[in-house]
């Protein structure tokens, strides 16, 4: 067990530093250097001062050693853009992606529970085909336009809720008031999770259901509503978790896309207008953090399967 | 234990037709491959001639889906776009399907550290947030239609090389391949002869489902204004435009949206049907 932790945390390790790399060697082999630099109003030797000043004439390695460096230590920089440290800008949005993410995660686990089961259970029944149809177009339903449509006919046509933003501009913060700004676009960032989530209960619990024990605890005249719950979705839950672990990626590259419809400001749409506006020090830093915060989470699922599943020995 | 049995077309074509929906799906792709190569003849008006005394027209016999913020015609925009759209879907997915084959291949055939490493490689892009990656290189090296289709290609082809290294480690330990490297045949005749062959029912089921995944991250790129550029229509740069005009005009962000859902609903729902068609595992069922 001890040597499983510290070899996936080695992995873990291995793939953040091989991130950076590449998010470091993307941005230095940019056609002429730095966005920055290239401004047709600079003043040569303003350039030259600023070349060295940046450290942009020492060799590649060097720079990357130094980049590293400072950014383990939480200094990514100052944002060409906004002229204040790239540092401060993520950690204002950090909680707000979070809080968004984690909205449509735990909506998405909490809706997936029962209509998977439901879908296994009454497998080949109209409504396992309801559930099948839904997920599959969750999975095929593009996040922008899912968007777009709730706010056209909740924003637009009926008026109930915010169509931008996190809170109502000038007035007073309400955890109501955050709410109803939330609504919307956690809903639209849990349609993908939710599908794919769904089908792996499904799938999952037919399995469990076939098993022997579950035979043995419906002969012996268990209910079937302590059945399900206590026997079989607990068994079926475990592989849940590896699932989970994949759908980080997806979910936060989601939020991209939401926190950009919905105007929320987020870690996503600093990552949109930094690309757009080619602010190099702010996507390169929360390119990184996403990166370091999936392989943690990656690591975290993976080490609970051992936990949760004693008859699984990590090795 | 041989390969699969050989199947006829016909005997496959009979089999696919039970699924309703797979057929559904097949005609519609037609259709809308047929409309993007006809684009030209097809579309109505020039999708980027603007008419600014006639901004918002509703549907009418001039123009069928009316026009947009600009007075351009919306369905020949939608027409013209489909051929942007689906060209950098099949050419993002060959792209990954190559990368895929290669890597694949070369882990399946080397095996020991090559494979390990490969393989290690393979997992690390499936664990990192690569749409953030993605949204970086199209910062640095521009955002243009070529750019997408590599950006894309080199982030979708993960699934692919692990089918291919899969079949090959399926295939490898069986006679006909054990007799092929008796007679020296090389390494490279042997994947492209013999084991790509097996690999090929995946391989296909693989590639219908990465021009869904393909067309969806287009279309996302290109609404978040990082993909294929405006003027030149995309299903996705449509939404954006569409999306600042939501209030006066909300059905304009309801067609591009469609017909994006559409061609992936169809892509995905044909890759489901050809893998229960085309894997021999699931004869029968």
């Amino acid at each position: 067990m001890k040597t499983y932790v510290v070899r996936r945390i080695a992995q873990g390790l291995i793939v953040l530093f091989v991130v950076s790399a590449a998010i470091f060697v993307i941005v230095h082999s940019a056609p002429g250097g730095p966005a920055l630099l290239n401004q047709p109003d600079m003043d040569p030797t303003v350039a030259k001062e600023m070349r060295q000043s940046l450290g942009l004439d020492d060799p590649i390695p060097v720079q990357y050693a130094r980049w590293l460096r400072n950014a383990l230590t939480g200094h990514f920089g100052k944002s060409y853009q906004h002229s204040i440290a790239t540092a401060d800008l993520m950690v204002a949005r950090i909680p707000n992606t979070l809080l968004l993410s984690g909205t449509a995660l735990v909506l998405a686990v909490l809706l997936a529970l029962p209509l998977g089961t439901i879908s296994a259970v009454y497998r080949y029944s109209w409504l396992d085909y309801l559930a099948t149809v839904v997920a599959f177009a969750g999975v095929s339903i593009p996040v922008f336009w899912l968007g777009i449509l709730m706010i056209i006919l909740f924003s637009v046509t009926l008026g109930w809720l915010p169509s931008a933003g996190m809170v109502t501009i000038g007035t007073a913060f309400s955890v109501g008031d955050l709410l109803v700004h939330l609504v919307m676009p956690a809903v639209v960032l849990a349609t993908f999770p939710l599908a794919q989530l769904t089908r792996y209960v499904r799938a999952s619990m037919v399995d469990v259901l076939a098993q022997d024990y579950i035979r043995t605890a419906r002969a012996k005249g268990l209910p079937e509503a302590a059945l399900l719950g206590r026997h079989a979705l607990r068994n079926a839950l475990i592989p849940m978790l590896t699932v989970l672990g994949v759908l980080t990626p997806r979910l936060l590259g989601g939020a991209v896309i939401t926190e950009t419809i919905f105007a929320w400001p987020g870690l996503g749409r600093l990552a949109v207008d930094a690309a757009i506006t080619r602010d190099y020090p702010v996507i390169m830093g929360v390119t990184l953090l996403v990166s370091a915060f999936v392989v943690v989470s990656n690591l975290v699922t993976d080490l609970l399967y051992g936990v949760v599943d004693p008859r699984i020995t990590l090795q | 234990m041989s390969g699969p049995p050989v199947r006829s077309i016909l005997y496959l074509w009979r089999r696919f037709r039970r699924n309703r929906l797979a057929v559904l799906a097949l005609a519609y792709l037609a259709l809308v491959h047929v409309v993007a190569v006809a684009a030209p003849l097809l579309a109505p008006y020039d999708p980027d001639a603007m008419d600014l005394l006639d901004q918002f027209a509703p549907p009418s016999r001039e123009h069928w889906l009316g026009t947009d913020e600009t007075g351009r015609d919306v369905l020949a925009r939608i027409i013209v776009g489909a051929r942007t759209s689906l060209a950098v879907g099949l050419a993002a997915m060959t792209l990954a399907i190559v990368i895929g084959i290669t890597l694949g291949g070369v882990s399946g055939l080397c095996g020991g550290g090559v494979d390990a490493v490969i393989m290690r490689i393979t997992d690390g892009m499936l664990t990192v947030p690569t749409f953030f990656l993605a949204l970086l290189v199209l910062a640095v090296f521009g955002s243009n239609t070529v750019n997408v289709v590599l950006v894309i290609g080199a982030t979708g082809w993960m699934v692919v090389a692990r089918v291919v290294r899969a079949e090959i480690l399926r295939t490898m330990p069986q006679d006909f391949i054990v007799a092929s490297r008796a007679l020296g045949v090389g390494a490279l005749r042997l994947l492209t002869r013999h084991l790509l062959p097996q690999a090929l029912p995946s391989l296909i089921v693989a590639a219908t489902l990465g021009v869904a995944y393909a067309v969806l991250t287009e279309s996302a790129l290109s609404y978040l204004g990082l993909g294929v550029q405006p003027p030149t229509p995309t299903w996705g740069n449509m939404l954006t435009g569409a999306q600042h005009y939501v209030w006066k005009r909300p059905i304009l962000a309801v067609y591009p949206g469609a017909v994006i859902m559409l061609t992936v609903l169809s892509y995905n729902a044909l890759g489901d049907a050809l893998s229960d068609t085309l894997d021999p595992r699931h004869a029968g069922t």
